[in-house]
């Protein structure tokens, strides 16, 4: 699977509540939510990610609340895929849940600057920076983990299965 | 094996597990709440099945807006309660009913020792007070489990924190855990179990340890436990029945790493804006002054909690210029501290006491923040916007450090309010 778009930086400890804030969760539609993503720390966000952009951040990216519709907000908003130092752990497996390419990349937040044209090749755990012609590792995520991405989701993987097991 | 790895065997049906393994884990109890919950109910419906895996192991709780605060969150509730009678799910706690997700899932029985329970809010590691090995997961996995009751987990590695001294008098498990915070930072536990140990622990009521088990999650780890001991039989006793199993961790179980914390010198503690890791002695800021004092949550919402707070507020008056917000945990606690005195107290005051609700620290209604404006809370997240306006500031800290402040109108060590005690 290979994704690409221009990097989006953010920093350290972006929590659930900046990607996006409690009051806009008793909306249940995704493309609502997107309008509102990293609101209070950029607003222009949802408007810059709408071509379609990778998000490169720091340590700990997504912690706090458990709320799936982070993941859901970012995608929605454009995200391509999200590259960060380390996740909390619920938000990385939202995003996978939610089939949103993640990849854990150490080291990755100094070396990639805004708008650099990036190409994710996710089984590979590949990271090229078109703009620099570099490449960058991330680590490698478990063959059924990408499996669950390929698919779109948790629950298309599982309607698949289920299927499956059916015939 | 230390006693995660050993629920985690258990619930995988192997003998021994590893840390880094990845396991299928069958699932005790799922919890969700009308914030998550619809989402996992939506997407549970896209699975196509006519049932849920077991109607008896899912628990339904309103309490992020109750009673609904909009037209939108009671659209939520309605959700929840059409999903309670389609699938003749018993457990349902309804407005008036429960209370914070995380109270009533320990106080009315559903926490047993040895169980494995997702909860579809990150504060679902405040079961590990009971022995139990519990985590929070997103909506679409709810619903993965809704259907299957299995979940992959990642055998986390363990961090041990071994805890002696004796807590002086106004200092509590929060200043603990916030210092323990302080120290370990807020990614410092990321993908790791926390296991708490020591004399200090075994003498903390289940309260404390409830405090300190909540909190774990920000620092990232995917639960906090603690074996359970007589104290915990009991309670449970008064409130479940049904089999459970007690796991203990052998004496040479592995870990990550052990840290030692002594609170025999421990002072009231705070985490300043806008992260939790951000911790100071409150000496250090007493000058900041406060527009909102928040007492309640799934932290620090207890009994014993708002008792600790009234000591400080009996006979005293909110300061003029500072609202007070109490908000008990749960129905039965509000009900007991209705009973003891404990809320006249409060109300002689000058402080507001809400229904039992997740309210003003969710940010979602019951005391929401207006830039500028700064509050002391006894809850757990000072995140930007976390309350209200992103230009608020939170300060956390326990619920006597609250209640001073909510008297001084500045961020205050309670312990000035012991000489007028003694």
């Amino acid at each position: 699977m290979i994704v690409s778009g221009k990097a989006v930086l953010f920093g350290d400890n972006i929590n659930t509540d900046i990607i996006i804030p409690s009051k806009y969760l008793t909306s249940l539609d995704p493309n609502e939510l997107a309008k509102h993503a990293m609101e209070s720390i950029d607003p222009s966000f949802p408007n810059r990610a709408k071509e379609g952009v990778i998000i490169v951040a720091g340590r700990n990216f997504g912690c706090g609340s458990s709320r799936e519709q982070a993941p859901l907000a970012l995608k929605y908003a454009g995200t391509k895929c999200v590259i960060a130092e380390s996740f909390a752990r619920i938000f990385f497996r939202n995003a996978i849940n939610i089939g949103l390419p993640i990849l854990e990349a150490a080291g990755i937040s100094g070396e990639i600057d805004e708008g650099d044209v990036l190409k994710i090749i996710l089984e590979e755990g590949k990271i090229i920076d078109e703009t620099k012609g570099r490449v960058f590792s991330a680590s490698q995520l478990p063959n059924f983990i990408l499996e669950i991405i390929r698919d779109g989701g948790l629950i298309e993987h599982l309607i698949k299965v289920l299927r499956g097991n059916e015939t | 094996m230390n006693i995660c790895e050993k629920i985690l065997a258990a619930s995988s049906e192997t003998k021994c597990v590893e840390p880094g393994e990845i396991i299928e884990a069958k699932v005790d109890v799922a919890m969700i709440n009308e914030i998550t919950g619809p989402l996992a109910i939506q997407t549970f419906k896209k699975i196509g099945l006519d049932k849920v895996w077991d109607n008896r192991r899912i628990v339904l709780v309103l309490d992020h807006q109750v009673p609904a605060d909009s037209v939108r969150s009671a659209e939520l509730h309605k959700i929840m309660r059409a999903f309670a009678e389609e699938q003749n799910i018993p457990f349902l706690y309804d407005v008036g009913d429960g209370g914070v997700c995380h109270q009533v899932m320990v106080e009315r029985g559903h926490v047993m020792p040895g169980y494995l329970i997702v909860g579809a809010d990150s504060h679902t590691c405040t079961y590990g007070a009971l022995g139990a090995f519990a985590t929070g997961i997103g909506s679409t996995e709810m619903a993965a489990v809704f259907a299957t009751g299995k979940i992959w987990l990642k055998v986390p590695s363990t961090i041990k924190i071994n805890v002696t001294g004796r807590f002086r008098d106004f200092v509590t498990p929060k200043d603990l855990i916030l210092d323990v915070i302080g120290k370990i930072g807020s990614d410092g536990a990321i993908y790791e179990a926390i296991e708490f140990t020591g004399q200090s622990i075994r003498e903390m009521s289940i309260s404390g340890r409830l405090t300190l088990c909540n909190m774990t999650v920000e620092m990232g780890a995917k639960t906090g436990i603690m074996e359970p001991d007589e104290k915990v039989l009991q309670y449970i006793k008064e409130r479940a029945d049904g089999t459970f199993r007690i796991f203990r961790s052998d004496p040479d179980a592995k870990y990550g790493r052990t840290l030692d914390f002594n609170v025999d010198d421990l002072e009231p503690m705070v985490a300043c804006p806008h992260s939790v890791d951000n911790v100071k002695p409150v000496k250090s800021i007493e000058d900041v002054e406060i527009n909102q004092a928040f007492l309640g949550s799934c932290t620090n919402g207890r009994l014993e909690d708002l008792e600790l707070a009234a000591r400080i507020m009996r006979g005293r008056r909110v300061k003029r210029g500072v609202r007070m917000i109490v908000t008990p945990a749960s129905s039965e606690i509000y009900f007991q501290a209705l009973r003891n005195g404990t809320l006249e107290i409060f109300i002689k005051s000058g402080a507001i006491v809400c229904n039992p609700t997740c309210g003003a620290c969710f940010g979602g209604h019951m005391g929401l923040l207006a830039s500028g404006e700064v509050c002391v809370s006894s809850s757990n997240r000072n995140f930007i916007g976390r309350m209200g306006s992103p230009e608020a500031e939170i300060y956390l800290a326990s619920p006597a450090t609250v209640a001073a402040s909510a008297v001084t109108g500045k961020i205050t060590d309670p312990r000035m309010f012991l000489e007028a005690e003694a």
